[in-house]
């Protein structure tokens, strides 16, 4: 005989007893035994299916029975079993509803059974953040934005710039100077205004990160650097979140999933950043204006399908797409149980400095160099109007010297100049100068331990020259 | 109908505003006074915390539900409903709220609009579970709770 605990609500129908004696054998026959005896508890504890109401929870002395033998858990003599409510309603998850204007914009997502009203409800449920609103942040939150997610939080502390219009949609030549997250919730919310819009004009930072990202569901990679990346990854795997992960150079693009249940995180993959320098960022290296679009897409289709529970996601697998050879080759990732992050014995209990880990700070000393090493655009100007023999060597890439350079100046990449220094002369005065000043610093520093005295750096590069000597030089 | 102390729903509100914009929730705790009215004379909020996953549902576990009931056991009072804010919602229950509510609690939904909240309602199960029906309240003053007592 075990004894059945009735909660307050169902006490009127077996006459006001709190605890009531039942035979049985097991917790199915004592329910059986127990509806026969109260009928009436039938419809408030079974479905028509026979199935326990999904609101009814029952405890065998101080355990669930699901964490026993669910409903054929053996009852010995003086068991308790306590018919518990298990308390919902209200979530935001299930909460929401969509208006016939919804229902109508998505419709296509409707007669998908993968979808349905089912999961058009969970995508607008669901909060997603992007890190970064440039090339990959712009097709992602157009995206997500059209397919009717319900929060979407932009990241981003930059403004426009006219060199961001060859692959950033969402801005117009008008927007330049705007700044990016203002002008493209603008946008988004003309898109669809059934999506509120989070606007971050911050920098992802190891004091703010947590504090950001926790709000959100998911977390979709749109950054350009290494310091922000091992940051966003760190957080993610701290929080427990999903990290939709997507990289581009050139005419490469990578995209992945990283995080969420078991899955690798970015530092299983790589737990060291590559050295300074070494990989440059869209604005040194340049990017194909079709491919962050391409990239971007796919993270947003990976961002979607976490949301559904649908479909193979890519967690595990990288995709690594070469644009100008027209393939995509797909790798296996594991887990790394020595990741200082997820691994089994993790190292990493919170955020670090990232700039610090990254070697940002260590890059930019290297290229400090003395004053008297630098010569600003407007004394190279006055020193080419007084005198003949200064040589100006350009250290940037062909590309760029067709796209401007200085009257008379020598063109030897940065990548070359150690097997060329035989066509310069340590008698010379020497003006290097490149795009912004950094790679020349490095070139000037390499030439004065080579024995070259006389050489100086231009100070913030040709594009500092266009802007204070040379306004009718083109900046890029 | 359901007769509330004024100061109980002012922690009612004080709970959604913070939790705003996630739900908060909680327990009323008081007296059936008869078949169809009920006294509430205690509020417990429930942490947000054990809400947070995204797949769960619940938003009071049953392992919460069986201590808190122990406790108010104790007092001799019982658990007599729950409250739960809607943000940015009407509060009108949700076809969800319907498929987890229990007949015989009352329910509770208190609007938060931007972080406001607004004048609740109070809301109950059909017998046959089909319809949630509105409920009557009453606000109590300070001085008639010292009455009451």
């Amino acid at each position: 005989m075990a004894t059945v605990k009735i909660p307050a609500p169902l006490r009127r129908f077996t006459h006001h007893q709190n605890d009531i004696p039942i035979d049985g054998v097991n917790v199915r026959e004592v329910l059986k035994n127990l509806r026969q005896q109260f009928p009436v508890l039938e419809k408030h504890l079974f479905t028509e299916d026979q199935q326990l109401r999904n609101f009814v929870t029952l405890f065998l002395n101080n355990e669930d029975i699901r964490s026993l033998q669910g409903l054929d858990t053996p009852v010995k003599e003086g068991d308790e079993i306590s018919i518990v409510p298990a308390i919902a309603g209200g979530m935001r998850k299930n909460e929401v509803i969509l208006t016939p204007e919804e229902i109508l914009r998505y419709s296509r997502h409707l007669i998908m059974p993968e979808v349905g009203m089912e999961g058009q409800k969970k995508l607008k449920s669901a909060r997603i953040l992007i890190v970064g609103m440039g090339g990959l942040g712009c097709p992602v939150s157009t995206y997500l934005t059209m397919a009717g997610v319900g929060t979407l939080g932009i990241l981003d502390f930059d403004r426009v710039e006219l060199s961001n219009l060859q692959r950033q949609p969402l801005y117009v030549t008008d927007d330049v100077g705007k700044l990016k997250v203002e002008v493209a919730k603008k946008r988004l919310n003309a898109m669809n205004p059934h999506v509120r819009i989070q606007v971050h004009p911050v920098q992802l930072t190891s004091e703010n990160a947590m504090e950001i990202l926790q709000d959100y569901d998911l977390v979709v990679d749109g950054t350009d650097n290494f310091p922000t990346r091992y940051l966003v990854n760190d957080a993610c795997v701290l929080l427990k979140k999903p990290y939709v992960y997507g990289s581009l150079f050139r005419f490469e693009g990578q995209v992945t999933v990283f995080g969420g249940e078991g899955g690798p995180c970015y530092r299983c993959l790589y737990p060291e950043p590559p050295p300074p320098d070494l990989v440059p960022s869209c604005a040194e290296g340049g990017v194909l204006g079709v491919l962050p679009g391409f990239v971007g897409a796919w993270q947003a289709l990976e961002a979607m399908k976490l949301i559904l529970n649908e479909g193979e996601s890519l967690r595990g697998r990288f995709i690594l797409i070469d644009a100008i050879q027209g393939r995509a080759r797909e790798f296996k990732i594991h887990p790394n149980p020595q990741c200082p992050a997820c691994g089994n014995h993790p190292t990493i209990h919170r955020l670090i400095d990232y700039d610090e880990f990254c070697g940002a700070h260590r890059a930019e000393q290297a290229i400090q160099l003395d004053k008297d090493w630098e010569i600003t655009p407007k004394e190279l100007k006055a020193l080419l109007g007084s005198k003949k023999d200064v040589v100006i060597l350009d250290v940037r890439e062909p590309v760029e010297y067709q796209i401007c350079h200085l009257p008379g100046s020598r063109l030897i990449p940065l990548g070359e100049l150690p097997y060329r220094l035989g066509e310069l002369d340590t008698s010379e005065h020497i003006v290097i100068h490149c795009h912004t000043g950094s790679r020349s610093a490095r070139a000037v520093q390499f030439l004065r331990q080579m024995g070259f005295t006389r050489v100086k750096n231009l100070k913030g590069g040709i594009d500092a020259w266009a802007e204070q000597v040379a306004p009718s030089m083109p900046r890029y | 109908m359901l007769r509330l102390p004024v100061e109980l729903l002012e922690e009612i509100y004080r709970h959604v505003e913070v939790t705003y914009p996630e739900e908060g929730c909680g327990f009323l705790v008081g007296q059936w006074e008869d078949e169809e009215d009920v006294m509430v004379l205690q509020v417990l909020p429930v942490s947000n915390t054990r809400v947070d996953s995204r797949h769960n549902r619940y938003l009071i576990s049953p392992e919460v539900f069986l201590q808190v009931n122990r406790e108010v056991e104790k007092q001799s009072l019982e658990i007599v409903g729950f409250y739960h804010s809607h943000p940015d919602a009407p509060a009108k229950p949700s076809d969800f709220d319907r498929d987890y509510a229990w007949f015989g609690y009352v329910y509770m939904i208190v609007p938060a609009h931007r972080g406001k909240s607004g004048m609740p309602q109070v809301w109950k199960l059909t017998e046959d579970r089909s319809s949630f029906l509105p409920e009557s309240l009453i606000l109590l003053e300070r001085r008639d709770m010292v009455w009451q007592r």
